[in-house]
């Protein structure tokens, strides 16, 4: 098996809320290996903890009132990401390690050109003259389909649309070839068509630059479109991990069963098209509370004592050991997957 | 000329024929210099609803969906264009006939955190409308409200609560209470589940169509996301810079659609199934901004059709009727993508 | 200052300190009440101002002379003592006396002038911007006027065109003069809140102009108005005292600070007890009303104000 490129071990990432509302553990204890060369998607709905998974990997978890718990194992490369001095972070960041946002306007300054922007990577990590990171933003701009590059580089990001943004935040990115590229919702914010054109380059970015993606969505259908891996969380946990055609012909946790079984899709046959869709019922629980033994059984139709008592381990699901893990009792109790009346 | 729907049987509980806003561009410095070009926001729509049947009005953003709602209900005035609810044209009531009428139409928002009042408990937003048509007060509006809030699916206890203490999805839950309180028949729904997560996405969707049975209401859907307008639409309307480019009943639509911007659209669509993967339709270039829309056809710029040529440049194409109940606005089609 | 004296100004210090514990019990609760507090003068502030409203309101007891009182013409000018807590005046009236009933005219004039200032501010502010086009722009410029006039010299004239000038008049001018920038802060909240989709339900459930601005937009607004309120009393205050050191503002002998000031200025430099303490009365409760407004503009900041409720706890 081919040594994984970055691997997270038993991350916490706790927040301190002001005025007795107590400790947010926002990410309690998530495990998983990025290989080199794939795209690993985390999926989850809001308040699961998979945002503050990909800032706690690059430590941009503003502290207070986050913390890291100690305990907690990021390895990149060989080499542990938590223990780093703050010169060493920065060599990494950016550079070999790579990250882009949700809302691409907040995350370019509106005062410099793209063309600075992507430069500014290039000359603060490879040492090249000006002239040479602005032959290279230019490259990089063409690299990521912006039409007359040459003209371009030299404009600011208001004067460009959503996408257009979105592609200047992957150059940024890309312009160091990083080996792992961090995509924290990148096409939550952009129209459909826009979407798909973003997906596509990305897509093809990462075949020609061999680097692996980390893919945070709420969307089922990019991830099932863009991932060969994917990791499920809930409430600051990992509940189901798997090849993504396993996942999705083989979902084993119920909340990945029920997120599946809920979403409208477009290649729903006609008839079910218009009855109703099986929902999740309740809410996703503060991350101030977790709820006691497994965290969702307070939604799921299956649980039974031992749900409520105990907090199940990531159990493995068959299959080769380690491709498939699942957190719940299911597994150990096959015959309780029956739904309560 | 554009044709109008052809009045489905029985008749249409809304009807729209040739709305238009265009919002003014803005001014140079100081309100001196030439005015930028006007943003025509909805140009020329006309649509139809029947009775208990919905509407879905998709596009993305720019195309004036948004606005169209707003429009209809004159919470924007528009510029042209005859709207039409239960026989009544909207246009022409004044003010107090207007009141009475706002309480056969209402609105659903898009934004939960924003489309209730901070300071308001959810008692107090729900009886307001109640106090304003003299619908019910004191107790007796006491008794609505909690009744309301039953048949959304909340703890009537959630009546002294204020907005911050509930989430995406109770607010959501709010906002169709609130317009359900005065009876209305006909429901403007802007985005209802755009910003709330999956899980309970699922839940309020199927609240709407229980409330579409139970109470007989006629619903304008308005969204981005085809999937979920898949899902509760009767008939599909496609806005591309305001105008309307195709239109037809629901299983129509997808299955065969018509106009080579939906047959992109539903091809951008990320489907949850791994092995349903298709070779997807990637338009070229950015949505153009609807202050400046191309010339000729408004999707030209874009379109990935073989066949297209120099009249779709020149030549507007009128949303005609391909097939019974089907339009689109193209000159292919007949020979769709 | 006899024994009753000083137990009613002890007592005013403790139902002062009282009412600030009893405040901050309760609107810590909220998440604004804590960023209040969290200010360090916040509490000091409000402290000074509680003590300075209890002993206006007590006056007669905490005061023991009345403020008109000359104890002895012929021996004026005594330094503080155990029986003049500040000394007295040039025209031999108990300083500490007229300080407490001078605070009642003082902080009455600041804030009714203030209320004046603030009513008229926001329904200027809040036509202005509800109804726009011409109204709006007929307001502003109007509002324009107001600001680039110079406030003290208006002041100046419309007094001196009064013999002796009624204390309402003085009050209504001062607030007359003073809610220009108030309706530009209100005007801008409204331009912003009126197109949010809580204020437009409103109007799609059938609101009229009046019920949209009184029940929706101006509860929300309240924040902006509140702040400058509680800043511009200061300024009122300061106002007053200089029309009244100048003789044109709280006509004698009814005690203002400002004409106290004026009082005892000739005697500066052998009684200075006379001018200094009103001097130091206006100074504190002026910063006292700036901490105030300081603390509360981060209280009421509408940024922090959606970090209350919303999903998870800033996980995503």
């Amino acid at each position: 098996m081919t040594e994984p490129l970055l691997r997270v071990r038993d991350l916490k990432t706790y927040f301190v809320t002001e005025h007795g509302s107590g400790t947010a553990r926002a990410v309690d204890g998530v495990t998983f290996d990025v290989l080199p060369g794939e795209t690993l998607g985390i999926v989850g709905e809001s308040g699961c903890g998979k945002t503050v998974t990909s800032l706690s990997i690059l430590r941009l978890i503003p502290e207070p009132p986050g913390h890291i718990l100690p305990g907690s194992f990021i390895e990149f490369e060989g080499r542990n990401l938590l223990t780093l001095d703050p010169r060493e972070l920065r060599a990494i960041r950016g550079n070999r390690i790579a990250m882009i946002f949700q809302e691409p306007m907040t995350s370019l300054n509106p005062v410099f050109t793209v063309g600075d922007q992507i430069a500014e990577a290039a000359i603060v990590h490879h040492q090249v003259s000006r002239r040479a990171a602005r032959s290279r933003a230019i490259e990089m701009l063409r690299l990521v389909g912006i039409p007359d590059p040459d003209e371009r580089v030299d404009h600011y990001p208001h004067q460009m649309s959503g996408g257009m943004r979105q592609r200047v935040m992957i150059a940024m990115a890309l312009v160091c070839r990083p080996q792992l590229l961090i995509a924290d919702e990148p096409t939550t914010a952009l129209d459909v068509t826009i979407q798909a054109q973003i997906l596509e380059l990305i897509d093809r970015l990462q075949a020609e630059l061999g680097m692996a993606v980390l893919l945070i969505t709420h969307d089922l259908g990019i991830v099932a479109g863009s991932a060969d891996r994917v990791v499920v969380m809930y409430a600051g946990q990992v509940v189901e991990q798997a090849p993504t055609t396993t996942l999705f012909a083989r979902p084993l946790h119920p909340y990945t069963e029920g997120l599946l079984a809920s979403v409208p899709r477009l290649d729903a046959p006609p008839a079910r098209a218009r009855g109703r869709l099986r929902s999740i019922p309740g809410q996703v629980p503060a991350a101030t509370a977790w709820p006691e033994g497994c965290r969702f059984h307070p939604r799921c139709p299956y649980a039974w004592d031992r749900c409520r008592a105990e907090e199940p381990p990531l159990l493995d699901a068959g299959g080769e050991p380690g491709t498939h893990a699942v957190r719940c009792w299911l597994l150990t109790d096959p015959r309780r997957r029956t739904p309560h009346p | 000329m554009t044709a109008s729907a052809p009045a489905p049987a029985p008749s249409p509980l809304v009807d729209v024929q040739g709305l238009v806003k265009h919002f003014p561009g803005e001014r140079g410095l100081f309100g001196l210099g030439r005015p930028r070009a006007a943003v025509r926001a909805v140009d020329d729509v006309s649509f139809a609803i029947a009775p208990g049947q919905t509407l879905g009005l998709v596009g993305e953003s720019g195309c004036g969906k948004s606005t169209v709602g707003r429009t209809m209900l004159r919470l924007i005035e528009p510029d042209r264009g005859r709207v039409t609810i239960d026989g009544q044209d909207v246009g022409a009531l004044k003010a107090r006939a207007l009141r009475a009428l706002r309480r056969r139409m209402q609105i659903v928002f898009q934004d939960p955190y924003g489309s209730l009042n901070p300071r308001m408990t959810v008692r107090q937003m729900l009886a307001e409308p109640l106090a304003i048509h003299g619908i019910a007060r004191g107790a007796d509006a006491g008794q609505r409200v909690a009744a309301l809030l039953e048949e959304v699916g909340l703890d009537p206890s959630f009546a002294a609560s204020y907005a911050h203490e509930l989430s995406g999805g109770q607010r959501q839950r709010v906002g169709i209470a609130r317009a359900l309180s005065v009876e209305p028949q006909f429901l403007v729904l802007d985005e209802p589940v755009s910003a709330l997560d999956v899980s309970v996405q699922a839940q309020v969707l199927n609240l709407l169509t229980d409330l579409q049975q139970r109470r007989r209401l006629t619903y304008l859907f308005i969204a981005h996301d085809l999937a979920v307008v898949k899902h509760i639409a009767d008939h599909v309307a496609v806005m591309y810079l305001g105008k309307i480019i195709e239109r037809a009943p629901a299983p129509a639509l997808y299955a065969r659609p018509r106009h080579p911007y939906t047959t992109s659209l539903l091809s951008a669509v990320p489907v949850p199934d791994p092995k349903a993967q298709h070779e997807r339709i990637v338009l070229a270039g950015e949505v153009p901004s609807p202050a400046h829309p191309p010339s000729g056809c408004p999707f030209h710029p874009r379109c990935p059709h073989p066949r297209k040529n120099d009249r779709c440049r020149t030549d507007p194409p009128p949303l005609r009727e391909i097939a019974p109940g089907q339009l689109a606005a193209c000159h292919f089609a007949e020979d769709p993508l | 200052m006899n024994v009753g004296n000083w137990l009613a100004l002890g007592g005013a210090a403790i139902v002062a300190l009282a009412a600030v514990a009893a405040l901050r019990r309760r609107i810590t609760a909220t998440a604004s009440g804590r960023r209040f507090f969290r200010h360090p003068t916040a509490v000091p502030g409000l402290f000074v101002l509680a003590f300075f409203v209890t002993i206006a309101i007590a006056a007669p007891v905490v005061a023991p002379y009345p403020p008109y009182f000359q104890i002895d013409i012929t021996n004026p000018d005594l330094p503080p003592s155990t029986q003049f807590l500040l000394g007295t005046d040039p025209y031999s009236r108990d300083v500490w006396s007229r300080l407490v009933y001078g605070a009642r005219v003082s902080l009455g004039i600041g804030a009714v002038a203030m209320l004046v200032a603030a009513t008229i501010g926001t329904a200027v502010g809040a036509v202005a911007g509800y109804f726009r086009r011409w109204v709006d722009t007929a307001l502003m410029r109007l509002v324009d006027v107001g600001l680039a006039m110079p406030r003290i010299f208006v002041l100046l004239m419309a007094v001196a065109l009064w013999e002796h000038i009624a204390l309402w008049v003085l009050v209504l001018l001062i607030g007359l003069t003073g809610w220009f920038g108030t309706s530009r802060l209100v005007r801008a909240e409204v331009l912003s809140l009126r197109e949010r989709d809580f204020v437009v339900a409103a109007r799609a459930a059938g609101a009229g102009s009046g019920r949209v601005i009184f029940r929706h937009v101006l509860p929300n607004a309240a924040g902006p108005i509140i702040v400058s309120a509680a800043l511009g009393i200061g300024n009122m205050m300061l106002l007053e005292a200089g029309l009244s050191f100048l003789g044109l503002g709280v006509p004698p002998p009814a005690p203002s600070w400002g004409n106290m000031i004026a009082d005892g200025w000739h005697k500066m430099t052998v009684a200075w007890w006379a001018s200094t303490f009103p001097g130091l009365a206006i100074s504190l409760v002026v910063m006292a009303f700036n901490a105030l407004g300081d603390a509360l503009r981060d209280a009421l900041d509408p940024r922090r104000a959606g970090e209350e409720g919303g999903e998870g706890g800033g996980a995503a």
